[in-house]
């Protein structure tokens, strides 16, 4: 099967991309076809493990906070970042979640809300991949209901106490710091910057995922972690503090969806050209074509609204409700595309060879976690009548 | 240390190549292109001299049309220091001898004390202008090189042979080395690399510019085309004895043992 060269039907890359973009697109590319894929099917046959090897590399290539000034960060603008994240999908959503917790949920946390200081003491090890983030805000009990947490943070002389258990947390076993969010004693929402190896610190991993599982999945838990002030991002309080930081992520799923969907797309027209059925190759058929015009033109939709959406964030005009949009969007047309896709490979589709299920089964997740389809919907439809609904 | 690597942007290995309308090239609209496989172990092999020394300047050089310059900025973006563009139409795609000529001119202007170029291109394969380059140029040259170690006043390679032998050549310096594919690891461009690699110089020339003339290609590709498929297959059936006398009776048929 030939190798991948993306899918750009409305010919974006000579007429919107720049060259910048361009070169940071297929350098990711490359790597991920030549040195994570090769690596990937061990670690998905295994439950819920990364090929941690590759973080060095990772880190090498700049992909830690990306977008973000300074601190040994790449600074690329949002394009870019998007693109990188594009590329990073089309290997696996475990892989672009692993670049999205680390950055956009545990560096852009820091870089936005933090000190000089805690800029200074975290970022440049965690963009060097040698300090790993986790994102501590879903719980147990609450989920799309963030407002209901019961984390709680306690003034102890002039540092804090935190209790509580956060659930369904990317990379909490193999975190060195977690960004965690709890209530004080007024029942403001607080960000804390815990370092793991704290005594009261707990992560212990979920196992039996049939979705991510080349990722690493956990639960927190917190039993008198005892916490010095400095370690508090002082910058925000209440909820802006984590949606601000999940508006970054779900802004890079946007773009990730539309890799995992061309990885699929791709998949399935070369197969579809060379398995010959009755006679003649699948391609031929009208239903597949169906399919694959479906899949092209839902791509290419996608495309032109993550590229706007960018360009906007460069432009500082965007808003959270255009990334509710593209992340609603963008995700729910990559898991049709997967399951179409997975449909034309037939029998071949449901073993790893292929990756279509593979990404089918991610994707449920990703429409799931970072604001689940129907909250992204009810986001947007408060926004445009002006009410909430009930 | 001044190392000036050659690059040239061909189609993509994996981009699905058709005939140009008149029949003399592929179409070039709307395919991927990349750096050649070969240069790319070029560019590394110069980027190792400048990892050990940093006091090395690495010149990447490319001839070709506008597109060309995401090549270049992808080898500043893996590290080389600045690029030169021919960006001239008669000595892109030119014979082999016109672009020695001109990459000739850029050598004479550049001084470098050594030449990476890959062993041959992937869409041209002649593997004719790295030699006729040194020889413009009157320096020495290696051939299928698999790797480098440069001294003060040469450069020690090891060529790849026939048969799998190598062998051991040392060239005063300055010298040219084309290398072969396999010679090292190489290194992607880090988004760092390319974010610093936007305020590195491409300086653009044409072959005037350089002094050269009369670079328009002597020789014309009179035709490109796919092999026709042919329908010449026979297929035998029958027993096992029957397929093989069958078989046999073919062969002294064509007369070809």
């Amino acid at each position: 099967m030939a190798d991948y060269t993306g899918v750009d039907f409305m010919r974006l890359d000579d007429t919107q991309f720049s060259e910048e973009e361009r070169v940071v697109r297929d350098s990711v590319r490359d790597w991920v076809s030549k040195e994570f894929l090769p690596r990937l099917q061990e670690h998905v046959r295994k439950d819920g493990s990364f090929p941690m090897e590759l973080v060095p590399q990772i880190a090498e290539l700049g992909m830690f906070g990306a977008n973000l000034e300074g601190y040994g960060c790449a600074g690329m603008n949002n394009v870019a970042y998007g693109l990188m994240m594009q590329e990073l999908e089309r290997g696996d959503s475990g892989l672009r979640s692993f670049a999205s917790v680390q950055g956009s949920l545990c560096m852009y946390p820091i870089h936005t809300y933090g000190s000089e200081a805690q800029r200074e003491r975290w970022l440049p090890g965690m963009a060097a991949g040698e300090t790993i983030g986790c994102f501590g805000l879903t719980e147990p009990d609450f989920g799309s209901f963030v407002t209901g947490m019961a984390t709680r943070a306690v003034r102890k002389g002039d540092g804090w106490v935190l209790n509580g258990t956060k659930r369904w947390i990317t990379n909490g076993t193999l975190a060195q710091l977690a960004i965690i969010w709890a209530k004080d004693e007024e029942g403001q929402v607080r960000g804390f910057v815990v370092e793991t190896d704290r005594p009261g610190f707990e992560a212990r991993d979920i196992k039996g995922k049939f979705s991510l599982r080349a990722s690493v999945t956990s639960e927190l838990f917190l039993q008198d972690v005892e916490i010095p002030d400095e370690n508090r991002l002082a910058g925000v309080e209440g909820l802006r503090g984590p949606l601000g930081c999940l508006t970054q992520a779900r802004y890079g799923i946007s773009w990730g969806a539309i890799g995992a969907a061309m990885g699929c797309y791709d998949e399935a027209l070369e197969y579809s050209k060379e398995r010959i059925v009755q006679g003649g190759p699948l391609a031929s058929k009208q239903l597949t074509q169906q399919k694959l015009v479906f899949m092209l033109t839902e791509i290419t939709k996608a495309q032109l609204l993550a590229l706007q959406l960018g360009r906007l964030k460069d432009a500082g005009r965007y808003d959270h409700t255009m990334v509710s949009m593209a992340k609603r969007n963008n995700v729910d047309i990559a898991l049709q595309i997967a399951r179409e896709a997975r449909d034309l490979l037939g029998a071949n589709g449901i073993v790893d060879d292929y990756t279509a299920m593979r990404h089918m089964v991610n994707l449920e997740t990703v429409r799931t976690y970072e604001g689940t389809h129907d909250v992204h919907m009810l986001i947007l439809g408060e926004h445009i009548t002006g009410m909430r609904a009930i | 240390m001044k190392v000036m690597v050659c690059l040239k942007q061909v189609p993509h290995q994996d981009a699905k190549l058709d005939i140009n309308s008149d029949g003399t090239w592929i179409q070039e609209d709307n395919i991927k292109f990349e750096i050649n496989s070969y240069d790319t172990y070029a560019l590394e092999e110069a980027l190792r001299i400048k990892d050990a020394d940093a006091d090395t300047e690495v010149v990447v050089v490319s001839i070709g049309p506008d597109r060309v310059t995401q090549a270049l900025r992808t080898a500043l973006g893996m590290g080389a220091d600045r690029a030169v563009h021919v960006n001239d139409a008669e000595a892109f795609g030119s014979d082999a001898l016109c672009v020695a000529k001109v990459l000739a001119a850029v050598a004479k202007a550049e001084s470098p004390d050594l030449i990476f170029t890959g062993l041959m291109t992937d869409d041209g394969n002649s593997s004719a202008v790295p030699p006729m380059l040194a020889e413009l140029i009157d320096v020495p040259s290696a051939t299928g090189v698999l790797h480098t170690e440069a001294a003060n006043g040469s450069l020690k390679v090891e060529r790849e042979l026939e048969g799998g032998a190598i062998e051991v050549v040392e060239l005063p310096k300055p010298c040219l080395a084309s290398i072969q594919t396999g010679a090292n690891q190489v290194r992607y461009a880090s988004l760092k690399g390319i974010m610093q690699a936007k305020k590195k110089p491409i300086d653009v020339k044409t072959a005037a510019d350089l002094g050269v003339s009369d670079v328009a290609s002597k020789a014309t590709i009179d035709k490109v085309y796919s092999p026709p498929k042919n329908a010449t297959a026979d297929i035998l059936s029958g027993s096992t004895d029957e397929i093989v006398s069958g078989l046999m009776g073919k062969i002294k048929e064509l007369g070809v043992l």
